[in-house]
């Protein structure tokens, strides 16, 4: 048993953790928050040239042929410094989805774009039933003259707004059960009929709803096969967990490591307030679940890297990363008083971030219902 | 990154399940004596296991081979606990402390012969030593303990009272701290003697815990006379040996693993028991309650992973220690309270009834798991640890 990063890890970690530190600045996140788009193509651009975007693509993809383990390591670097963007949307979402269900010409034809950060992909998968079912999938691909044709709204989509592709889960059958059926498309974000509005969320974080209104298909933008797509999103889903979760351990960590150095400077009653029960017990707990969210994390990523069965870890990782980040931005807060409830903090940033990341890909409920599923209960 | 045991170590597990499987008696597990549960009879099956244990040298698998260990991995030592507490084996919390806490000092401040006196017989399982550390007015402020050591030709003369002196009735010594400097400030004049309970002037008083049992002792030494030699490390310096203890290896792997198992057995019970002609198992609302119960204990069992993985690579964890041991402990309470959720009355009858199930495990756990986060440091004082040695805040 071996816990502990190697050595390439360790210089990934540290790379990104000086690189952002240097061109993402709080000052930059706020903008791009602020902003329509939430995408800084200077950003994007500058993070594909060290590579990340084609981290764990292979090298005859473009890519560097790295283990999602690494990728967890990345994301936990850029949760701690928190960078907006179409990262997630396009490489954990769209790049992996490609990567294992992709046809060869599909593969060529984008993991390379990806990897260069030439295009940017989304993930239209939730619908307004606002869930991860497959029956929730009301969205349907009907065959006209030789190519499908999509109707349907899909709802919490991230990063449409900039999208050079959309993948669309749709329904190409109607059967009794409701996981068979379904469909993943490659959808060019400029086909006509399609519409996308930019919701505004708590996280600032460029959800958007995508009006998918006759939008014309050929055969060729099937990902996977026709009708078996639900594998694909039930895979992508598990491994978009666990990497939304290394992103909230390093957001989590990045909170406690705040609110520590607050508690040694903060001056009251003539001390530090640090030196306070109240205050270090509260660091003590969130010190706890950082910890316990880290190694979880790391848990269900190196099964997934591994190509183990991770369908109960993934969900165990999520179930408690989910609340765990969410508590110790709560504490945080307490911490920082006043202070923190203002736009000029960067508390406020964490604590969105917190939330959101709680219930995308489900949240500590729906995973532990996942959990007692592999329990057998 | 790698989460897999090794070849060896798979092997290893599977040889200590099987032995454990013909060693562990069945009247023991008819006992099935929990935390703070121990009887006479219990005890004395328990020495005997923990004398077979001893001879394989897994009793302190860690000790130097000249002591009678095996100077076993850290991982190996990791899957040895786990899998003697997954299986409920007879091992005393007393045992444990005089391996664990006990043996590593005279280790590192013990004399020659100290060494060659106890360590051998610690890992053979020939004796065990209760501590005498708390008293009336010393619990989590240990420093202030009162109990007085005086010199007097080659003697040392001990007057005083220790309490909470788990199964001092049972032990052969007690590993005592007392002040030997009245006038230094309170850190300064307390040392660490070997004294054995036979001696004159020893008077042990039970004290019934909550489960109704005789697990704790008031320990009363009047004139209490013992040799010079049994001294530990030096005098007047005996609080900072047992802050250093603090950081030896304990690691709550064992909690976990046991934890485990009685998490397993409500699993199993929510499976098998059908409550208003539906299976408990389909209640939506114990299958989050099972769930949750099985995250946390993969959360801390990670954590006392994670302890055992430092040591092998030759860190000395400390603060990280008490992390987990906060952590777990507080998954063991909430073990044993949503066990009692789940089994509503049933939950509440002894093992005497015959409607009794689980053997009544979660109403005594419900009672025992109330020491764990007490004992040995509670959580808080663990969590002072934590914020001030872990993430450097200031004490004042």
């Amino acid at each position: 048993m071996d816990l502990g990063l190697n050595e390439e890890q360790e210089m990934l970690r540290k790379s990104a953790r000086d690189f952002l530190r240097r061109e993402c600045s709080k000052q930059l996140v706020r903008q791009l928050d602020e902003s329509e788009t939430g995408h800084s193509p200077e950003l994007w651009l500058k993070m594909a040239e060290l590579g990340w975007m084609g981290l764990v693509f292979p090298e005859e993809y473009g890519g560097d042929g790295h283990n999602f383990l690494d990728l967890a390591i990345l994301l936990e670097e850029m949760g701690y410094n928190i960078v907006p963007g179409p990262f997630f949307s396009t490489v954990v979402l769209g790049g992996l989805t490609v990567l294992a269900a992709g046809s060869e010409e599909q593969k060529m034809e984008l993991l390379p774009k990806i990897a260069r950060g030439e295009i940017i992909l989304s993930f239209a998968l939730t619908e307004p039933a606002a869930s991860y079912s497959a029956a929730s999938i009301q969205t349907k691909a009907i065959t006209r003259n030789g190519e499908y044709v999509i109707k349907g709204t899909k709802l919490f989509v991230l990063n449409a707004n900039v999208a050079d592709y959309i993948l669309c889960v749709a329904r190409t059958k109607e059967t009794k059960d409701p996981e068979d059926g379904i469909t993943v498309f490659l959808v060019d974000a400029r086909s006509s009929g399609l519409r996308c509005t930019l919701l505004k969320t708590l996280a600032r974080d460029k959800q958007c709803e995508v009006i998918f209104d006759n939008v014309a298909l050929s055969e060729r933008s099937v990902v996977g096969d026709k009708d078996e797509g639900w594998p694909i999103v039930k895979d992508i889903l598990q491994k978009a967990a666990v990497a939304k979760c290394a992103e909230m351990v390093g957001g989590a960590q990045a909170t406690l490591d705040m609110a520590v150095n607050y508690a040694k400077e903060r001056v009251q009653f003539g001390r530090p307030i640090g030196s306070f029960q109240a205050i270090q017990h509260y660091c003590a707990d969130m010190a706890m679940d950082v910890g316990g969210s880290r190694f979880v994390t790391y848990k269900a990523a190196w099964k997934i890297a591994e190509g183990l069965p991770s369908a109960l870890d993934a969900a165990i990782a999520k179930a408690w990363v989910s609340e765990a980040y969410g508590r110790v931005a709560l504490r945080a807060h307490q911490m920082f008083g006043a202070i923190g409830f203002t736009m000029d903090h960067d508390m406020h940033l964490y604590y969105r971030q917190a939330k959101a990341a709680e219930i995308i890909f489900g949240g500590a409920d729906y995973h532990r219902a996942i959990v007692a599923d592999e329990l057998g209960l | 990154m790698d989460f897999r045991f090794t070849e060896d170590e798979e092997a290893f597990r599977g040889e200590v399940r099987q032995w454990l499987k013909q060693e562990i008696p069945d009247r023991w597990t008819e006992l099935d004596p929990g935390i703070w549960e121990e009887t006479e009879e219990s005890w004395a099956l328990a020495r005997e296991f923990q004398r077979k244990l001893g001879e394989r040298g897994w009793l302190a698998p860690a000790y130097p081979r000249e002591y009678g260990g095996l100077e076993l991995s850290h991982m190996k030592r990791l899957i040895l606990a786990e899998e003697l507490a997954y299986n409920r084996s007879p091992i005393s919390i007393e045992e444990e402390i005089t391996v664990n806490w006990v043996g590593p000092s005279v280790m590192l401040f013990g004399t020659e012969k100290q060494k060659k006196d106890y360590l051998t017989r610690i890992a053979r399982g020939d004796i065990i030593f209760c501590l005498g550390y708390s008293e009336p007015n010393a619990g989590s402020d240990l420093a202030s303990l009162q109990t007085r050591a005086v010199e007097v030709g080659d003697e040392y003369v001990i007057n005083g009272q220790k309490t909470w002196c788990s199964y001092g009735h049972f032990a052969d010594y007690c590993w005592l701290a007392a002040r030997t400097d009245p006038d230094a400030s309170r850190h300064e004049g307390i040392s660490v003697f070997i004294v054995d309970m036979n001696t004159p002037g020893i008077t042990v008083r039970p004290l019934i815990n909550i489960l109704n049992r005789h697990s704790f002792n008031e320990v009363f030494f009047d004139d209490v006379h013992i040799p010079k030699e049994n001294l530990v490390g030096e005098k007047n310096k005996g609080w900072y040996q047992l802050m250093i203890a603090l950081d030896f290896e304990r690691s709550s792997i064992g909690y976990a693993a046991g934890n485990q198992r009685i998490i397993e057995e409500l699993v199993r019970y929510a499976k098998d028991t059908t409550r208003n002609g539906e299976p408990l198992a389909n209640d939506p609302v114990i299958r989050n309650e099972l769930a949750q119960l099985v995250v946390e204990n993969e959360v801390g069992r990670m954590m006392a992973y994670r302890i055992a993985w430092m040591f092998s690579k030759g860190l000395h964890p400390s603060y990280e220690s008490s992390m987990s041991m906060v952590f777990v402990s507080e998954v063991m309470r909430h073990t044993a309270n949503a066990g009692m959720r789940i089994l509503g009355h049933y939950g509440e009858l002894d093992r005497d009834s015959k409607w009794a199930v689980i053997n009544a495990r979660i109403m005594r756990m419900c009672l025992s798991s109330l020491s764990i986060g007490v004992g040995g440091g509670s959580n808080e004082i663990q969590r002072n640890i934590i914020a001030i040695r872990g993430l450097g805040l200031p004490r004042k």
